[in-house]
């Protein structure tokens, strides 16, 4: 167990291509971090930077208060699991995950100790004596992970473990992980793509673009105040619709129509307007509506996806399926809901209307995980 | 396995006959005549032949030349298999840490296969010349009087180093493609497992490197056996005298230069017999701890 300290941290490439740059991470003894982005963005370059796979061309990796930058990846004390599982072909389940311990001059039978209590954990002991060739996607999965295990490191580093696997086995994988990771309690990096793999499991987000981190923060307050129209797009779905409007006083004109928003945003003119699908609702009556022209709509049982256009801009919603959709269809949302970006910069513009809504909807314990 | 249905039943026979005729013409009917002609005397302008038995063996066996010749075949092929495994391995391991997927220097250093053999050997065997050769002379700085082609040792070394020297490419090359098969994500794994470098060496890549290894250990042996001929023949210039020559090279002095046909038929059934028991030694015993993928 230890904490991990990333002070401004680069990647340059010898081509001169800066893969990441100066990110800053504090990472909490125990916590779950989850580094997310779409692909190229630098998460799995700055993981491999901490596992000392990739060099640091400029900034300080502390693990435990050590600086690693020159430790070799054996003696940092962190165990990896691989997207491809990265297990030793020739050696079977058992060997497997021993050779790690077997390496530091274990004992024999403080070995077969470790490797017996993480085969318990998770349920590998009818396996032990098999080739990694002769098991499924999950149970490799699962040795990989059991090989982290018996290390007993101070931290798991996770270079997106679950994308080799089918839908159903990967969200029953996740749950493993959040169930393993809470059990023994060790500091966590996991990289991923997937924004549902990140909401679920971290304890805190690090969404990263272009090798910058757009956003650090639990996983509802990106998702309810997301710091750019980056952010916004990304985490959530169906991502968050991004039309733009324009700002007068405490009116906001989103294409034809003219909203009240009760109180000032700090800008005028021109703004990004942030609309999650799911606080769009069927407007009846008049007033604050937005004119709905369905496109097409995508049935999920739960709710339908509506696909649309308000004025000349995009818009999906997220409607309940129940309720017949009347043609035309207007939108309502209420003000409080609503996002603010900048047009160019594309930073968050904070108001004082929407704070309201903030604190109640944070409290809701994980019920989107 | 997949079943093929065919119209007729001897078009499957059909279509394996070509290879089967190239088969029957260039190994078991000559197989099979040396065997015959083993058990004979032959008159050596061909004026007929007498049946000897067994004699053709127990001369060739019982003779104390054919023995050294057979200890010095047995040192030589163990040398040359050893040798050009061990340091082709050595360069590719130092190769593959720098190359890394480099696909340029790769095809730089695969290029090397591309000299033609002969050639190869030959440039190897200047390197030895008593005239001209580099290597001669350098020897003679340390004071080594290096006499290739007339003192015993001077030509087995000479024979090991250019039979060696020119099989490493070959051995390189394929050791090389195999630890690049080697996934990546397997190395990292093992380096963050196990910090000694040597230690992983024997403990990951050589056993991931094994079916490769196991391929070049049948191909090498067969080259420091038969194909190293042209080495040797250069080398003591068609005059073994008491020069250092293998089985094969003895099969060839007999049959050609004593014409003693019956003889060296003798002898490469011997031949024969040593390769199909090594053969099936490695498959049976050696193969076994071989994990393919």
């Amino acid at each position: 167990m230890a904490s991990i300290g990333i002070r401004d941290v680069s990647k340059i490439y010898n081509g001169g291509v800066t893969a990441v740059s100066s990110v800053n991470i504090d990472i909490a003894d125990g916590e779950f971090i989850v580094l997310v982005g779409p692909s190229g963005c630098g998460k799995s370059t700055l993981l491999r930077m901490v596992a000392g796979l990739e060099t640091i061309s400029e900034g300080q990796v502390t693990i435990g208060g050590r600086t690693v930058n020159d430790v070799d990846p054996a003696d940092r004390d962190i165990a990896m699991v691989f997207q491809n599982y990265a297990l030793y072909p020739h050696m079977t389940v058992y060997e497997n995950l021993a050779y790690g311990l077997k390496n530091r001059g274990t004992p024999r039978s403080e070995i077969d100790a470790r490797v017996a209590e993480a085969a318990r954990m998770l349920e590998l002991q009818p396996y032990l004596e098999r080739k990694p060739r002769a098991l499924s996607g999950g149970q490799r999965q699962r040795v990989a992970m059991g090989r982290a295990i018996v290390r007993k490191p101070s931290a798991f580093l996770f270079d997106e473990p679950l994308s080799n696997l089918d839908a159903k086995l990967r969200v029953s994988m996740r749950g493993e992980i959040k169930r393993l990771q809470r059990r023994v309690g060790t500091t966590s990096i996991y990289v991923t793509h997937d924004q549902l793999e990140a909401m679920t499991l971290a304890d805190r987000l690090v969404v990263l673009s272009g090798g910058r981190i757009e956003q650090i923060g639990r996983p509802l307050d990106v998702y309810h105040r997301p710091a750019t129209t980056f952010v916004a797009s990304f985490i959530g779905s169906p991502a968050m619709n991004l039309v733009s409007g324009e700002l007068h006083g405490s009116k906001l004109a989103l294409g034809p129509a003219l909203i009240d928003l009760g109180a000032t945003v700090p800008t005028q003119g021109a703004v990004t307007v942030g609309l999650r699908a799911e606080d769009l609702r069927l407007h009846e009556g008049a007033g604050g509506s937005l004119p709905f022209r369905i496109d097409y709509v995508e049935e999920l049982g739960s709710q339908r996806l509506v696909h649309g256009m308000v004025g000349d801009q995009a818009m999906v919603a997220a409607l309940s399926s129940e309720i017949p959709l009347p043609e035309p269809a207007s939108l309502s949302i209420a003000p409080s809901r609503l996002h603010f970006f900048d047009t160019a910069s594309g930073q968050r513009i904070d108001w004082s209307g929407e704070a309201a809504g903030q604190g109640a909807l944070a409290a809701v314990p994980e019920a989107v995980a | 396995m997949k079943r093929v249905q065919f119209s007729s039943p001897f078009l499957p026979y059909l279509f394996i006959a070509p290879q089967m005729a190239i088969i029957f013409v260039f190994f078991y009917w000559p197989s099979v005549q040396a065997i015959q002609s083993s058990f004979f005397l032959e008159d050596p302008f061909g004026f007929g032949s007498t049946f000897v038995g067994l004699s053709n063996y127990a001369d060739a066996l019982g003779s104390a030349q054919y023995q050294a010749i057979a200890r010095f075949t047995v040192v030589f092929t163990a040398l040359v298999t050893f040798l050009s495994l061990g340091i082709g391995m050595l360069l590719a391991v130092k190769a593959d840490a720098v190359l890394k997927g480099s696909s340029t220097y790769k095809t730089l250093l695969i290029w090397v296969y591309a000299i033609a053999p002969p050639v190869a050997g030959l440039m190897g065997m200047m390197f030895f010349d008593q005239h001209i050769g580099p290597l001669v002379k350098f020897a003679a700085l340390f004071g080594w009087d290096m006499k290739v082609g007339l003192n015993y040792y001077d030509t087995a070394f000479a024979m090991i180093a250019v039979s060696v020297w020119k099989q490493i490419p070959y051995n390189f090359i394929f050791i090389l493609s195999g630890l690049q098969s080697i996934p990546v994500s397997v190395r990292e794994a093992a380096a963050i497992d196990c910090r000694s470098g040597v230690r992983r060496f024997w403990t990951m890549t050589l056993p991931l490197l094994a079916p490769t290894a196991f391929f070049l250990l049948i191909i090498n042996m067969t080259y420091a056996l038969f194909d190293t001929f042209g080495v040797i023949d250069v080398m003591v210039k068609d005059k073994a005298a008491n020069n250092p020559i293998t089985l094969v090279y003895k099969v060839y002095m007999d049959g050609f230069r004593g014409n003693d046909l019956g003889g060296s038929s003798a002898q490469s059934v011997i031949l024969m017999i040593v390769v199909f028991v090594l053969t099936i030694f490695q498959f049976r015993f050696i193969e076994r701890r071989v994990h393919y993928n």
